[in-house]
């Protein structure tokens, strides 16, 4: 008889019993509603091990990357141990700084070295922790390395506690936590000859990159076309690195825009405007969408009204945490 | 054959669910009841939604259709937003080619969650 581990306790599974119907009849508080496989409530994440294929219908394929299964269609064959969304713990290691450079005005690039390689996907995010507990999340620009070396890119906020002082503070050698992965905004290898779209505004380029050099690892041979947007023209980043990946790989597309003062070879408009105007019809293609909470959250209707099925938009919006 | 059976069990929702959440969307006269919602997680309900209008497996009482339209019914909605979700159900059907009297069928359970979605 399987036995099932979930928050500190021990579950035995009875025979064709469903991991649903066995926390919830011996007590354990999971929610659920339609108890088919179709309305994903019961939505829980294997810690070790793949789930069964039944079980991963219809999820987004970056959940069931990470094991994520619908508690409903799972009937387990053998041990396993799950838990709900959210709650399992983040890994945690010390870090330390190995680079800082500026990228423009008010964006910095932070290199870390982790003391235990953390394992993430490009695109995902992780919390920076300052030894007073304060603590932000950033997203994950780099290729994970077996030298345990990440990246970010933090963007400096007004009056931003942790953004200023990685800025004006923190210096090469000095040590960070880091925790994380979290997020499930990343490249999935395979279907290797469909159209990427990916949108983002200011620091949301740091996921993208990050995404886009998986992509191009894994010889995806589709379209991969990035707007990058901001206000001005010195409000974009990594232009020349970007037109150099665009000159070595003909299927990587680069268009930067700015809202106004446009110079040479920079588009004026918003980017996700100018990104839809290109691609009037995304049936089939992948988006990834990161940035401004309200770009996101428009260019993800625009994608699925213009024919993107929602199992293929990825978006991460970056939300600013207000001072307590 | 039971009506899931007869339409296409899984792979008939999964056609029609991103066609009908679209149309949803797009219909003014509903589309602001969808403005603040996770679209993810809407898509999933319009899944189960359509599952259960399909005859299909969903064990929803008439309890969970009230509770989870309550804070709709708050913000007035009403029998002529019932009538356009209905419609783009419909429009959904005739679009996959779905022979008539399946679709009455369909109807018919959907038109059985009248007073429960409308709180009455």
């Amino acid at each position: 008889m399987p036995v099932l581990q979930f928050e500190e306790r021990k579950y035995s599974v009875a025979d064709g019993e469903s991991v649903l119907e066995c926390l919830t009849s011996q007590g354990a508080v999971v929610p659920s509603s339609c108890r088919s496989g179709a309305c994903q409530t019961c939505l829980m994440r294997s810690v070790d091990g793949t789930p069964p294929a039944i079980s991963q219908t219809g999820l987004k394929p970056t959940l069931r990357a990470q094991g994520y299964f619908l508690a409903c269609m799972c009937r387990p064959t053998m041990n396993m141990e799950v838990a709900l969304p959210g709650e399992e713990v983040a890994p945690r290691t010390s870090a330390i700084v190995v680079n800082k450079e500026l990228l423009n005005a008010d964006i910095v690039r932070l290199s870390l070295r982790c003391a235990k390689p953390i394992d993430y996907r490009a695109g995902q995010f992780a919390h920076l922790i300052r030894t007073d507990s304060l603590s932000r999340s950033y997203s994950l620009a780099s290729l994970p390395s077996a030298e345990g070396q990440i990246e970010f890119h933090v963007r400096r906020l007004q009056d931003g506690a942790m953004s200023g002082w990685i800025h004006e503070t923190l210096g090469v050698g000095d040590t960070v936590e880091v925790a994380g992965p979290f997020g499930d905004c990343f490249y999935v290898p395979g279907e290797r000859d469909r159209g990427i779209l990916l949108i983002g505004t200011g620091s949301g380029l740091a996921p993208l990159k990050g995404i886009i050099l998986d992509a191009l690892r894994h010889d995806h041979a589709g379209p991969i076309h990035l707007y990058h947007g901001s206000w001005k023209p010195e409000g974009l980043y990594l232009m020349d690195e970007l037109r150099q990946l665009a000159r070595r790989h003909a299927n990587f597309k680069y268009v930067p825009c700015v809202d106004a003062d446009a110079t040479d070879g920079i588009l004026e408009g918003r980017a996700d405007q100018i990104a839809f105007q290109d691609h009037p019809e995304l049936k089939g293609w992948r988006l990834y969408l990161c940035g401004h909470p309200e770009m996101v959250k428009s260019a993800k209707r625009r994608a699925f009204l213009s024919g993107a099925s929602l199992q293929d938009i990825y978006a991460d919006s970056f939300v600013i945490c207000t001072p307590r | 054959m039971s009506l899931y059976a007869s339409i296409g069990g899984e792979a008939a929702v999964n056609a029609a669910v991103e066609i009908f959440y679209r149309k949803v969307l797009t219909d003014d006269r509903i589309s602001h009841f969808f403005d603040d919602v996770d679209m993810d997680r809407q898509a999933a309900k319009q899944k189960a939604f359509l599952t259960y209008a399909f005859g299909g497996p969903n064990k929803y009482s008439g309890k969970d259709i009230r509770s989870g339209h309550a804070h709709l019914v708050a913000r007035g909605l009403n029998e002529s937003h019932f009538n356009a979700v209905a419609e783009n159900l419909q429009s959904t059907l005739q679009e996959l080619n779905v022979p008539k009297e399946i679709i009455d069928q369909v109807m018919a359970i959907a038109a059985s969650t009248h007073d429960d979605v409308l709180n009455l």
